[in-house]
């Protein structure tokens, strides 16, 4: 199934709407093509518990094994429970390494996977957040330091306050806005 | 090929046996955490389930959390997450999909029962939880 997968990332990489993507059943990548578009992914169980709190996390923005810290640790998750019965969180785990930045499955993920640097020494092998690897901050470095902390964003982490397509999983810069 | 089919077998499962679950109201479910507890349902109060969702405790961080934290301080309105995403309202009459899915009603009193008071709630208390909310006007 690589070999297929890893098709599909070159062919988005240079910039194609694959018609192969489409063929593909649902729980599977759906590049776009666009140069940082996330994958559009669709998996019941991590769609229904990992998107009460905060937006679904794109599996492709972390590396497999700081999918494994979270899943590790669900119990006190960034200081909440957010506990599941273990069947569940292991297969949201297996979606999450599945589609992870370095499972080699989409373009944006290896872009993830370059930034972060880990065949550097020193590097975080498993940052906890998003909003921790390089690729997020470079992403983000004409974001002014105080618009994180406005009282309608709160926090890094609620990507929707800013970008208004990300519950779609769109992240292009049309749709950005930053409230006041 | 059957690996790409597995998740969405497994998903159709899952629909089907949540589908299963949904059959719950809130009176049931009073009945069977009044059962549980060892109490007539009557036993259930209102008022101990109104003042368990307005306590407030010393959180992980010293800031005083309550259930009203999330949910605000009329569980008839929308609230809202540490990371600022909309709740629904917990009160059935202003929502009526709350307390019809055992399994997601256990799951988060069990999450927000640890946060908010760092322990696990009685059966006796969640059937109060439930009493008060379902009589909200
Ligand atoms: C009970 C609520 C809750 C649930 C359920 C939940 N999370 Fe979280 N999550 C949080 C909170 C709170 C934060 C911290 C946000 C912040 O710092 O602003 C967080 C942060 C995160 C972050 C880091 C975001 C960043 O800063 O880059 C990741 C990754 C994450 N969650 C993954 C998951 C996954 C995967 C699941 C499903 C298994 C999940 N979460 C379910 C509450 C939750
Ligand atoms: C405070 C507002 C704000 C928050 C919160 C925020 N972003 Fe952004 N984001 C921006 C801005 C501004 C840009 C730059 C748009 C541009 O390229 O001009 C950006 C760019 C991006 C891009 C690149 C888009 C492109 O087409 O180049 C991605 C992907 C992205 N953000 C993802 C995220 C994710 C994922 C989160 C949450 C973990 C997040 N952002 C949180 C404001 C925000
Ligand atoms: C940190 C935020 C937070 C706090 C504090 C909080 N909750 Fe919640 N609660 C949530 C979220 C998020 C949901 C899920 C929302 C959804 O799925 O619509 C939820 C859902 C619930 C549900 C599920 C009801 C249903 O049938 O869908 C119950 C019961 C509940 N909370 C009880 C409590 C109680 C009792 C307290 C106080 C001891 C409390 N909550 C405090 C965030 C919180």
């Amino acid at each position: 199934m690589n070999y297929l997968m890893r098709g599909i990332g070159v062919l988005a990489t240079v910039g194609t709407i694959s018609l192969l993507a489409f063929s593909l059943p649902s729980g599977e990548a759906h590049g776009d093509g666009g140069d940082d578009a996330l994958p559009q992914l669709t998996h019941k169980n991590w769609q229904q518990e990992c998107a009460s709190c905060h937006l679904a996390y794109s599996p492709a923005l972390l590396p497999k094994a700081s999918w494994r810290r979270v899943m590790g640790g669900l119990d006190q998750h960034f200081g909440e429970n957010a506990s599941l019965d273990p069947v569940t969180q292991a297969d949201i785990l297996r979606f999450l390494e599945t589609h992870a930045a370095d499972s080699g499955n989409s373009a944006i993920g290896s872009k993830v996977m370059r930034r972060q640097g880990v065949d550097k020494a020193g590097a975080n092998e498993a940052p906890l957040r998003i909003t921790e690897t390089r690729w997020f901050v470079n992403k983000h470095d004409e974001v002014p330091r105080a618009a994180w902390s406005r009282k309608a964003v709160g926090s890094a982490a609620n990507c929707a306050a800013c970008h208004r397509q990300a519950e779609q999983g769109l992240f292009n810069e049309h749709d950005v806005r930053i409230p006041k | 090929m059957i690996k790409h089919m597995f998740p969405s077998s497994l998903a159709m499962l899952g629909m089907v046996s949540t589908l299963a679950l949904a059959a719950e109201t809130p009176a049931s479910l009073m009945t069977q955490y009044a059962q549980k507890a060892g109490v007539p349902v009557s036993a259930l109060s209102a008022q101990r389930g109104a003042a368990l969702y307005r306590t407030e405790h010393a959180g992980r961080d010293g800031q005083p959390v309550s259930c009203a934290s999330c949910h605000t301080a009329s569980p008839q309105q929308a609230g809202r997450t540490r990371v600022g995403k909309r709740i629904e309202p917990l009160a059935p009459l202003a929502n009526p999909q709350r307390f019809t899915d055992a399994a997601k009603v256990e799951k988060w009193f069990r999450r927000n029962c640890m946060d908010v008071l760092q322990r696990e709630c009685s059966a006796q208390e969640k059937g109060d939880f439930i009493a008060w909310l379902s009589q909200l006007k």
